[in-house]
């Protein structure tokens, strides 16, 4: 059985209370952190090695460190619980049967940045788990975690729950903070970073729920201790959201460096795939990662079995590689279409983009339109291509990474599947009921690697 | 002198303050190599970076860190830094990227130029003319919104914006109370006041100068004339809400329509309140100037209004004077 930080107690009945997650040995972090000094608790997260885990993987005791700290202007620090990329659910399920984790974690880092005043924005759809925050709030408050002077230290720190509107964009972080200011929620133009200049103008740290959460072991047992699981520069447990064709779907915490195939095949993890079917192609880490066939997913293109950690998930850049992203992890079985999927995708990002930027406004919507043709049947063999331009044209072309996010789905299942996209061409009448099937996207590599340069 | 930073766009290279933007560092050496903006104003103060017509390629970041900068850089919030070298218009990357765009703002834009009043003087018309393909690849309905009304001053296209928030920008920085704004979200979002209120204010009316496209029009010049049929002549009056600096719209005798002063980047030099703008148009009301300089590559300039004495090359030949009469009296009659 493998190390488990987060989810630990999970099972615990009223876990969810600040009673029994206190017996538990909760809140030992924030009363070890308050005897250190912040700078102390900022080191040690460093030497934990932990990465953020809302997607981009950036090291967050670096993202601590870069906060800037100028005399007489407060500093804030945000926790993204925005979470709304589709096939992702850790934060909401963190949020709803450990909430106390959250805000342990949340004491605890706006104890090391300085930050009197935090914030939890959380999407506007989740109105339990906001109802549940605030419980969670004012049960600690009442036990003197919270408020002024907490545990006699002279340090005071006030958290609020910020309901957002409900958009995915607000996910990103100056939008993030733009929608907190109470502003329409465009993505801001960087530089500069919020670290610099963020909500209200003062430096800000916008960090995931799950990171967040993660400080708190961190704090318990010692960066070194933490950066003693996992493999390489991908240190710790992970949060994975898994969903789609699995026997078990469900959030899982792994410890990073787990071999792919062990994690979707054992029965410690999601059991395999459901109904007997076979794996035609997975996303590795919420939809705005490339998607992978099958044989890639398991296997990198030299052989080796594939990890779950961020170097060996993006291990052959965008050719043969993918991304951890916010770890959800979707698995398509031999009977899913990958157009309808892919046209999915762009519709969510059509519907979801902010309308700043001209490429992604008009971009995504166009992808989503010939996308929808592709799977209807009314394709032409130059669409494909076609939406390969336009994929490319949108890509590093935007403020924030909404617009690469669009993109790159779009990009690498016809990168992958473009058999599939032509067949759809060809077939324009029997794809509309039956679909292409596995092909040859569980082969070994040897033999993928050839169909897939065509 | 020390205190300049040195920049090179294109390979010409031009000392600039700390802090400036390559677009603005670019329109310092002037030219060609400036990149177009739609979005950007130089008057608005957080305008710029949502277009992306302005990308250019920073291929060294700067003396220190001679690294290229990864992506493509929208030039007008970029600054720059000492050394950098900056590509434009020779980095084919940069034009195919641009070229992207622009076909990214014509594929939903209506195409009416015919019945537009901004024809002749419309930056995407110009951007479209450089950039754009010959054909579009784009098959689908165009997008289409419903008509509002915001007031008896200003008539709003939405089909034909391209989403720049330069009006909401003005709004928010020149008048006291903005009343729109935009509405919803992506592909979908639009111009709008909140539950159709009228824009009514002093100044309101210099969201049609600062509209980079024809969404925001004059209702007192709607459908009245083509741009390019009109004659320009600055004028200015004695306003006591504003500057009183503006170009007045000719069509023989008559004013039809009132606008600010603008550069050579379609900037306005000074706003102008509304009742300069629409209420005063009687040549009466107005101290002519002289008539504007248009750029020769305009169409505005095509009847060459600006003549007021003969051509250097008929001014030598009496010949040519005596065959050109009846023109050169038309001409000179302003």
């Amino acid at each position: 059985m493998a190390r488990k930080l987060l989810l630990e107690h999970i099972n615990v009945p009223g876990i969810n209370t600040f009673d029994v997650y206190r017996q538990k040995g909760g809140y030992r972090a924030v009363e070890k952190a308050l005897k250190m000094t912040p700078d102390e608790v900022v080191e040690e997260v460093k030497k934990s090695g932990l990465r953020g885990r809302g997607g981009a993987g950036f090291p967050t005791g670096m993202k601590w460190s870069f906060l800037a700290k100028p005399e007489g202007v407060p500093r804030y620090l945000v926790c993204n619980a925005d979470e709304s990329e589709p096939g992702t659910f850790k934060d909401r399920y963190l949020m709803t049967y450990i909430p106390h984790a959250l805000i342990e974690g949340m004491i605890v880092s706006s104890f090391a940045l300085g930050a009197k005043t935090s914030y939890i924005y959380v999407r506007g759809e989740m109105m339990p788990q906001i109802r549940i925050l605030e419980r969670a709030i004012a049960e600690a408050k009442n036990a003197g975690f919270l408020g002024k002077n907490i545990l006699g230290s002279g340090y005071d720190l006030e958290l609020y729950v910020q309901p957002g509107g409900g958009a995915y964009i607000c996910g990103e972080e100056t939008a993030l903070l733009e929608s907190l200011e109470g502003k329409r929620g465009n993505p801001r133009i960087k530089p500069p970073f919020p670290a610099i200049a963020g909500l209200y103008g003062c430096p800000t740290v916008v960090n995931n729920v799950e990171s967040i959460a993660a400080t708190v072991p961190i704090i318990n047992d010692g960066g070194e201790e933490y950066a003693k699981i996992g493999i390489g520069r991908s240190t710790g447990t992970k949060l994975i959201s898994a969903s789609g064709n699995l026997v078990r779907p469900g959030v899982y915490e792994i410890e990073l460096g787990l071999p792919v195939e062990e994690f979707i095949y054992s029965d410690e993890y999601c059991g395999g795939i459901a109904n007997g079917k076979r794996l035609k192609a997975t996303v590795a880490g919420g939809s705005s990662v490339p998607v992978l066939p099958a044989n890639l997913t398991l296997k990198l293109a030299n052989g080796d079995p594939r990890l779950m950690s961020y170097e060996s998930l993006s291990e052959g850049g965008f050719a043969t590689g993918t991304m951890m992203g916010s770890g959800g992890f979707i698995a398509f079985d031999e009977d899913q279409c990958i157009v309808r999927n892919t046209w999915n995708f762009a519709r969510f990002y059509h519907h979801e983009s902010c309308g700043q930027c001209s490429p992604c406004r008009e971009g995504t919507g166009w992808m989503e339109k010939v996308l929808h043709r592709l799977e209807y049947g009314h394709g032409k063999m130059s669409d494909i291509d076609l939406l390969v331009d336009v994929s490319k044209k949108i890509e590093g072309n935007t403020i924030c990474p909404l617009g690469d996010a669009a993109a790159w789905p779009v990009a690498s299942a016809i990168r992958h599947f473009r058999d599939e996209f032509e067949w759809h061409v060809k077939e324009p009448v029997k794809c509309l009921d039956t679909n292409y099937g596995l092909a040859n996207y569980a082969n070994p590599i040897a033999k993928a690697e050839v169909t897939t340069e065509n | 002198m020390s205190d300049k930073v040195k920049v090179t766009i294109d390979g010409i290279t031009v000392e600039v303050d700390p802090g400036t933007t390559i677009l603005n560092a670019a329109r310092q050496i002037g030219g060609d190599i400036v990149p177009p903006a739609m979005c950007y104003y130089s008057k608005l103060e957080g305008s710029g970076g949502k277009c992306r017509t302005c990308i250019v390629k920073v291929s060294k970041g700067s003396e220190k860190d001679p690294r290229p900068m990864p992506k493509l850089v929208a030039s007008c919030r970029t600054t720059v830094m000492d050394g950098m070298e900056v590509q434009n218009i020779t980095s084919p990357e940069v034009l195919e990227a641009r070229s992207g765009v622009v076909e990214m703002l014509l594929i939903n834009h209506p195409l009416d130029c015919p019945v537009c009043d901004q024809a002749g003087e419309c930056d995407l018309q110009n951007l479209g003319y450089e950039h754009g393909l010959q054909k579009t690849r784009y098959e689908f309905e165009r997008r289409t919104f419903e008509r509002i009304d915001i007031g008896d001053k200003i008539q709003l296209h939405m089909n034909r914006c391209i989403l720049c928030y330069r009006c909401v920008f003005t709004a928010d920085q020149i008048t006291n109370k903005r009343v729109h704004g935009i509405l919803n979200r992506g592909d979908h979002s639009e111009i709008s006041t909140y539950i159709q209120t009228a824009v009514d204010n002093d100044f309101s009316g210099n969201v049609i100068d600062v509209c980079p496209v024809g969404a925001l029009t004059d209702k007192t010049f709607r459908f009245k004339n083509r741009v390019w049929f009109t004659k320009p002549i600055d004028a200015h009056r004695d306003c006591p809400t504003c500057s009183g600096k503006v170009t007045l719209w000719y069509k023989g005798e008559d004013v039809l329509r009132v606008t600010a002063r603008k550069d050579v980047y379609g900037e306005v030099e000074e706003f102008i309140c509304n009742t300069c703008r629409f209420d005063k148009k009687k040549t009466a009301d107005w101290v002519i100037e002289h008539p504007t300089h248009i750029s020769d590559t305009s169409v505005i300039s095509s009847n060459h209004y600006e003549t007021m004495k003969p051509l250097p090359v008929i001014q030598d030949n009496p010949k040519l004077q005596l065959a050109n009469k009846i023109e050169l009296e038309k001409t000179t009659k302003f």
